[in-house]
This record gives structure tokens, sequence and C-alpha cells, in this order.
């Protein structure tokens, strides 16, 4: 096969969506945050929703989201989003509005709105973006950084003796009534992409129905930040976050599906 | 003439904002404002005009909300006393910043800390002097009655939204639990078609996405950017409001806002009662601030005195306007007690006239 025969139209097997702008991403090589942005354009262009859809971009790595994903999109304070979303979501209630978070954003600062927002059930989905430390400030400990694990803060690793433990928010919100899909997906392999599109694609018709939050968390690597090659942080993620974050539907339709208890604990 | 009512200020300012047609409220709970957020839920807006109320989980999560609405380019607006309006500094800066149209109102209580819930005038350098970090500059009015607290309202909306800058109803304990008569305009209709070209509506194929964001990592874009909101302050100047008592003759002038300026009214007339040529100016706007009438008194009074409830804040204000033409002093009470028109009288013999 040469080259006019595999770019004819019919073999055409993945295309750019058009709904990420020509900007160069600003995110290390190996990073989640491009395959995740990718995602949601090409969930919003599938849709049709670009003209109804309002983003909002968080304090951390995606701060600058607004400058890849051609839509119209709010730059929250650190840990605001849900608030902010709020917001927009109350006077455009017809509008698709969702929240894009790290682990510190979502987490950590931001606590309160996250925990609040779905509580109250608004109609917007939250994507949240966990990668167990802060990227954009050099890889200092996040709420999510795991139990005995190297950050720039915990150079000895986290001891959640002085330091706390790890937070699994996502089972935490999953309780509340405010919440109807809740899952926990991953974008490193080609497999997990496809569920991840498919989870956000979800979030999106969950809120046309307005049943409330929906709250996909994606695991992902910081390659920079936990100081690894990409592959080997894949790796890592894979033997070190999987188990503690455990992959999976959490919540559909507004029941639990998974063993809380066992997770929690 | 519209409807004549007897009510509270916070009441007054929640009724106000029904009737001037404003999409959202977004607030939390604190003393000595409660009554707006109260009023509101009682009064069933969302079925009296269309218009959305939330008690939020904290002040910073409300002032976030105003935030996100304020960027629909509809009519937003929240409310708190001192330190709840503490707590929203980050949200407004972001909103200058970000340069949307929102309105504040905070009714003041005596600091610093948790303070006390009586009245005070303590915020006046957080509310003119931006609050929050970074240059920016509130549009700031003093309301001095339960009329003016229901009437700038629709005011302060109008000049955030000419200036597309949030705008600041700075009120006192005093002024919010007060009872006085109060007329209200018609119900004005929740505005459905405004100015959409900057507004987060959802990207159409026709324009460029819309963006709003406080944040340019270029410095020379942050510098023009700062530039360009200066310029904007600089231009408010032409929406200076002031009042004046018994000014034409006065040797001598009281300059006084908010409920300080009522006492000053009682102290003006009494002085005057007794041949002593007094007179008050009172700012209505704090910011744009009228520097440039009160450097015209300053050619014809011998002094003047700031009277605050607070430990002196207009006071520099007032300074900087004189410029070292006249004595300039300050009488104030700080901490949320409240003087009295004798007191300010007492004031005026020790301070302003003493040495004369």
């Amino acid at each position: 096969m040469d080259i006019k025969e595999i770019i004819k139209p019919e073999n055409l097997v993945h295309k750019r969506t058009p709904l990420m702008t020509d900007a160069n991403l600003s995110y290390c090589p190996g990073c989640g945050h491009g395959t995740v942005h990718h995602l949601i354009m090409e969930v919003v262009e599938e849709l049709d929703i670009q003209q109804d859809t309002i983003g909002i971009a968080p304090v951390g790595c995606s701060v600058l989201a607004y400058d890849f994903m051609d839509i119209d999109m709010t730059q929250a304070a650190h840990g605001r989003a849900p608030a902010v979303a709020t917001g927009i979501k109350r006077l455009w209630p017809e509008k698709y509005v969702f929240t894009y978070q790290g682990d510190g954003d979502l987490a950590a600062i931001g606590t309160a709105e996250t925990i609040h927002a779905c509580n109250r059930g608004e109609n917007i989905a939250i994507f949240f973006i966990n990668n167990g430390i802060y990227g954009m400030t050099g890889g200092q400990m996040a709420p999510t950084t795991l139990e005995g694990m190297k950050s720039s803060t915990t150079p000895y690793g986290r001891d959640y003796k002085t330091m706390g433990h790890p937070i699994k928010i996502t089972e935490l919100v999953a309780q509340l009534p405010g919440t109807s899909f809740v899952t926990r997906q991953a974008v490193h392999k080609p497999g997990n992409v496809r569920k991840t599109k498919k989870a956000i694609r979800k979030a999106f018709e969950v809120q046309k129905e307005k049943m409330g939050v929906a709250f996909i968390e994606i695991v992902s690597n910081c390659n920079s930040g936990w100081k690894m090659t990409p592959n080997d942080s894949n790796k890592w993620m894979e033997e070190n976050m999987f188990p503690f974050y455990p992959l999976g539907d959490i919540k559909v339709e507004g029941k639990i599906v998974k063993d809380l208890m066992k997770d929690l604990v | 003439m519209g409807e004549l009512r007897l009510m509270k200020g916070n009441e007054a300012i929640a009724e106000a904002a029904i009737l001037a047609g404003v999409d959202a409220y977004f607030g939390y709970p604190i003393t000595p404002q409660s009554e707006v957020l109260e009023y509101l839920t009682l009064q069933r807006p969302e079925e009296r005009t269309g218009m959305v109320v939330l008690q939020a989980e904290s002040e910073i999560a409300a002032i976030n909300m105003v935030y996100g609405a304020a960027g629909t380019g509809k009519k937003v607006m929240t409310s708190s006393s001192s330190p709840g309006i503490s707590l929203k500094q980050e949200g407004i800066s972001y909103i200058a910043g970000a340069e949307l149209p929102c309105l504040i109102v905070n009714v003041v209580r005596g600091g610093p800390g948790l303070g006390t819930i009586q009245p005070s005038q303590a915020d006046y350098f957080q509310s003119t002097k931006g609050g929050g970090h970074g240059d920016y500059r509130l549009i700031v009015l003093a309301p001095a009655s339960v009329q003016e607290m229901a009437d700038f309202v629709d005011k302060g909306l109008e000049l955030a939204f000419k200036y597309r800058n949030p705008a600041l109803i700075l009120s006192d304990g005093l002024i919010g639990q007060m009872m006085e008569k109060v007329e209200f305009p018609e119900q004005k209709e929740r505005v459905t078609s405004f100015d959409q070209s900057w507004v987060t509506t959802g990207k159409t194929k026709e324009r460029e996405r819309n963006i709003i964001t406080s944040l340019n990592l270029d410095p020379e874009k942050q510098y023009q950017h700062n530039l360009k909101l200066q310029e904007k302050y600089r231009r408010m100047k032409e929406d200076i409001m002031y009042e004046t008592f018994d000014c034409d003759d006065a040797e001598f002038l009281l300059v006084a806002y908010g409920s300080s300026a009522r006492i000053c009214q009682k102290a003006v007339d009494e002085a005057r009662s007794s041949g002593k040529k007094l007179g008050l100016l009172r700012p209505i706007t704090l910011f744009p601030f009228p520097e440039e009438v009160i450097a015209k008194f300053a050619r014809q009074v011998k002094g003047i005195l700031s009277v605050e409830l607070n430990a002196g804040q207009m006071v520099e204000d007032v300074k900087l306007a004189v410029n070292g033409r006249i004595p300039v002093y300050h009488y104030g009470t700080p901490g949320g007690k409240i003087f009295t028109p004798d007191d300010i009288l007492k004031a005026i013999d020790e301070k302003l006239m003493g040495g004369y």
C-alpha cells in the first residue's frame, strides 16, 4: 500500500477532531491530559453540541485548557470550578456545562465546592484528572498522593501519620444522592481510552436528562512529577495507582454498583 | 409614584433586586445581612420573575457562582457582611480581572476578625482600594437611607454593566437593620436579549470562542490589560455622585458617607442653630471619589473633619484631595460603637474649630 492508497478517505481510521485548536499542547510528552482533552472534544463534536457547551478550566496544569478546546470556556479560581459551573448552569439550564479539574483543585482546596455541587445534584459533568501529584507547581504532595509515595514535599514518602491518607473523593461523592453517574477510568491504553470516551459520552447524556452530577475520574500518570519515563510511569500507575484507585463504574443511573466499603478500606 | 412601604434596609435591597429584574442571587447567611437571603427565598422570586436564588455552601462558593453567572452576561449579585466579604475577595479580584459586571453588597460590621455585629465603616479601605490581590477598583456606592439601599441596586447594576466592572454597595448594619419608608419602582422585566458578543453561551460557527479569564501569562499582555483597566477606572469619574448640605456659606466642612452622614446632618443642624457656619459633604460614590469637589471646598472652608465609624480611613482620601491646603481631621469610633450628633459637635469644637 503506497501513501496515496493510505490517505484515501475510505481508509481513514482516525481523524483529529476540529474542536481541538491548532495550539501546541502545553503538556509534557506522555501526559494523559491531551488524550482526555481530545476525547471530550470528540464527544462534543459527535453529539453536535459545541454551540451549547461551556467548559470550566481549573488552576493547575490544565489552566490553559481553553487554548486547546474550541468551545466557550471560563477559567476558575483554584478549586472553585464546581461553584462557577453552578452559576453558569443555573442561568443556562439547557446548556451543557462541565468542569475539568485535577486532584489538588478538586480534592484539596476545592473539596467543599466538589461535595456541595455533587450534593445539590447540579446538572453538570465533572472530569477529574487524578495523577496523585501537583503537576504544575512542580510535583508536590496532592490529596491523592499514595502512602509512601515520594513528592517534592514528601521527599521521604507520604507518611499517613503526619500527612494524612490519600483521599478517595470519587467513592465519597458516589454516596451523595445528587450524583447519578460516577466512574473511574484511565487513558494509558487504547482499550482504556475507548472506555473513557464512552464514559464521557454518558456524562453528557446524563446531563441532558438532568439527572444530576456525572463524575468521571481519570487516573492518569504524571511522568514529569513522578520523575519517570512515560512508559515507566504507566507501568507504575498500573502497579500502584490502580490497586488503590480501582477502575470501573461506581454508580450508574443513581445506583451504586460497587462494594464501596471494600474499596474504601 | 410607586408603592410606598416600611422596610428594613436589607429587605429593601432584596425587593429592589427582584424589581430590577436581577437574574440571580447567590448568598450565604451572615449577621447583619441575613434578611437579604431570607426575604428573597420568602418571596418565591423564581415565580415572580424567574430569578434564581441559591444559598451557597460558603461565601467563597457564592462569589464564584457570581463569577460564573456574570460570564453569561446576565444580572447577578451577592451580599454579605465584613468577614464574609473578606472571604469573597479572591473571587472579586477574578471578576474585576476578567471584567465582569455584577453587584456585591457589604452590610458592614465591626472588626477586625469576627469583631462584632454592630454597625461599622471599617471596610472603607477594603472597598475603595481593591480589596483582593492586584491593581483593581470597584465602583463603590454608599447608601445613607433605606430608600438608597433600594435605589442603588439598579444604579449599581447600571454602572457595573456600563464599565463591565463589579459594583459594591457599601452599607452597614445600621442602614441594613433600620426601618424606613421606601418607594419602589415598577417591576422591570428580566432582560432576555442583551449583548452576548463576549459571554459564554456556547461557541457557534459564526464566531470565535469566548473565554472568561483573568490569566495572562505573557507579561506584556498583562501589562496592557492593566493599563486598560486603569484607563477604565479613570473614566469612571464621569459617574461621581455626592450631596452637599448647608455648604454655600460654610466656613467648616464635615465629610461623611452612609450612616455617618445621617448623624452628621443632625450635627450640622444643631451647629447652625448656634450660629456656626458648618456644612456637610456626603460622597455617594466612594470610588470614584469626589476629590475635585473636596479640592474646591479646600479653597472655601477653614478646615475639614472626616467623620467615620472607624479609626480613620476616608480621611486619607480627603487629605489627598485637600493636598495640604487646609487642616483635615478625623473623628470616629472604631469597633462598632456609634457616635451621636453631640459627640460630633464636641469633636468639631475640639478639633476643627479649636485652633480658630
